[in-house]
């Protein structure tokens, strides 16, 4: 599990990890704590193109449905069967555990610093 | 209904001991009231297997007090409320002269010349003036009371021996408080409390009226004593989770102006038989349009739930939608996907393959019968 002040952001509420040419995508504590008890997650299939800032996948909790939305361009190399088979792991490990895709992308677009991202989320 | 964003936030009596127990907040009606503390699905649960807390003290409360205030409540509401005994309650409706539905209550009978009207925190302004004005011919006083009474629900299996054993809290034959009756009591000998055997989770449980400067003392009171029974606060997210098992409706989604009592399957409700004319009558006898959709209980299999204003079809694909859910979740007790939707008639009999468009894909949904959760009976 990384550090969060080493992780980059989304103003949709998502971290990326980078590494080399992977990206590792999930959700924020902040985002999964407004969504509530995580019930449901609908991944992108393994192999499939992704594009930068459409909606690749859903989380749902009892109250609400949030989208995941792709971060980068690129292709899924990875999704979290985990997370998958067990949705609660995006409450109780969002930065770990809890991550939701893999990535394999060739430029990486600017994204938020974790201050930037504490600021837009007001903490 | 909304109140519009220039509304200042209102805050519960209970709102210092909601954040220090780390409690995320959502607007509703106007206040600023617990959504959750920790996760919604653990406090739903305890509410099913041992005991939850809730801080209800948005809700409205009015008080119709004269010799008259039965009569008056007769022709403003949709039963015949003159009939429930002093410390009996009922479930009732105020309606629209149309035949829709303005609010759902309950009100309880509290003395012989008293009784208390409770009705949803959004619709407050509205029931105080509709009874103020219906009441008006009658001799009877209404009051909005709601800035002077809190209210908590203990909530669940073990609700009644928390009641039982938590110190301070005074009434008497508490066991044999039968479901939808309520008695008076007292705080520490002197602060009054009404106690009623209601509730809105499909659970044995009680709901408590106090003075809003008590109501500290006894939320804190009664989460000290239940925490060894597995009782702890619950939010409103669970809230909604544990009525929608319930097959209880909540106004703004199963019922609203333009929905019939009859429609919403509570035809029951409305006392066609009383003597003497009440607001909505008319409509009423004359029935809804005949094309009027009916509230029924989906249920789907899966983890993707429907949820409100999702479309109902009645083929895998084309043709145009035959209903509307209302609320719907992942049901957390029974484990699979359940809704209330307004359906045509034509599909409205229990056990009819009907189709939920979840965001673009359609899933199967069978009718099913409401409520979706019934507790075990002792």
């Amino acid at each position: 599990m990384a550090e969060q002040s080493e992780l980059q952001y989304t103003a949709e509420h998502e971290w990326v990890l980078v590494d080399g040419t992977t990206a590792t995508v999930g959700i924020t504590a902040y985002a999964a704590e407004k969504l509530g008890d995580v019930v449901f997650v609908d991944l992108p299939a393994v192999g499939s193109a992704v594009a930068a800032g459409t909606v690749v996948g859903e989380i749902e909790s009892t109250k609400s449905v949030g989208e995941l939305f792709a971060p980068i361009d690129g292709t899924v190399l990875e999704a979290n069967d985990a997370v998958v088979a067990s949705p609660e792991l995006v409450n109780s490990d969002p930065f770990g555990a809890g991550w939701l895709i893999k990535v394999e992308f060739t430029a990486l677009p600017a994204l938020l610093s974790w201050d930037e991202y504490r600021a837009l989320v007001g903490e | 209904m909304t109140e519009s964003s220039s509304t200042p936030e209102r805050y519960s009596p209970l709102h210092a001991i909601h954040v220090a127990a780390g409690a995320s907040f959502t607007d509703f009606a106007g206040w600023q009231m617990p959504v959750r503390y920790s996760s919604d699905l653990a406090e739903h649960h305890a509410v099913r297997t041992a005991a939850g807390l809730f801080d209800l003290s948005h809700m409205a409360e009015i008080l119709v007090i004269g010799p008259e205030a039965g009569d008056a409540l007769d022709y403003a509401l949709a039963g015949r409320l003159s009939a429930i005994a002093v410390g009996q309650a009922k479930y009732s409706l105020l309606l629209a002269r149309t035949g829709g539905i303005l609010d759902d209550l309950v009100v309880y009978r509290t003395g012989e010349d008293r009784f208390l009207v409770v009705a949803n925190a959004a619709n407050r302004e509205l029931v105080a003036r509709e009874l103020l004005d219906r009441a008006s011919p009658f001799d009877c006083e209404v009051f909005d009371e709601s800035d002077d009474i809190a209210l908590i629900a203990i909530q669940g299996p073990r609700s009644l021996e928390i009641l039982d054993q938590t110190v301070g809290i005074g009434v008497d034959g508490l066991a044999e408080l039968g479901y939808y009756r309520a008695r008076s009591g007292h705080y520490e000998d002197v602060h009054e409390l009404l106690i009623a055997r209601t509730g809105y989770t499909g659970e044995d449980g009680f709901e408590i009226y106090c003075a809003p400067d008590i109501a500290p003392a006894i939320w804190e009171a009664l989460a000290e004593t239940g925490a060894g029974s597995g009782l702890v606060p619950a939010g409103l997210a669970s809230r909604d989770t544990l009525r929608l098992e319930a097959g209880m409706p909540l106004y703004g989604h199963e019922l609203d102006q333009h929905t019939f009592p009859v429609s919403a399957g509570l035809g029951r409700v409305v006392a066609l038989a009383k003597e003497g004319d009440f607001v909505g009558r008319a409509a009423i006898e004359a029935g809804p349009p005949a094309d009027a959709r009916v509230l029924v209980g989906l249920s789907a299999e899966g983890k993707r739930a429907g949820r409100a204003d999702y479309s109902v079809y009645c083929s895998a694909e084309g043709g145009d939608p035959v209903g509307r859910i209302t609320s719907g979740a992942l049901s957390p007790t029974l484990g699979h996907p359940i809704a209330m939707a307004f359906v045509d008639a034509a599909h409205s009999a229990v056990g009819s393959p009907l189709f939920i468009d979840v965001r673009g894909t359609r899933i199967d949904a069978t009718v099913v019968p409401l409520p979706f959760y019934k507790r075990e009976s002792k």
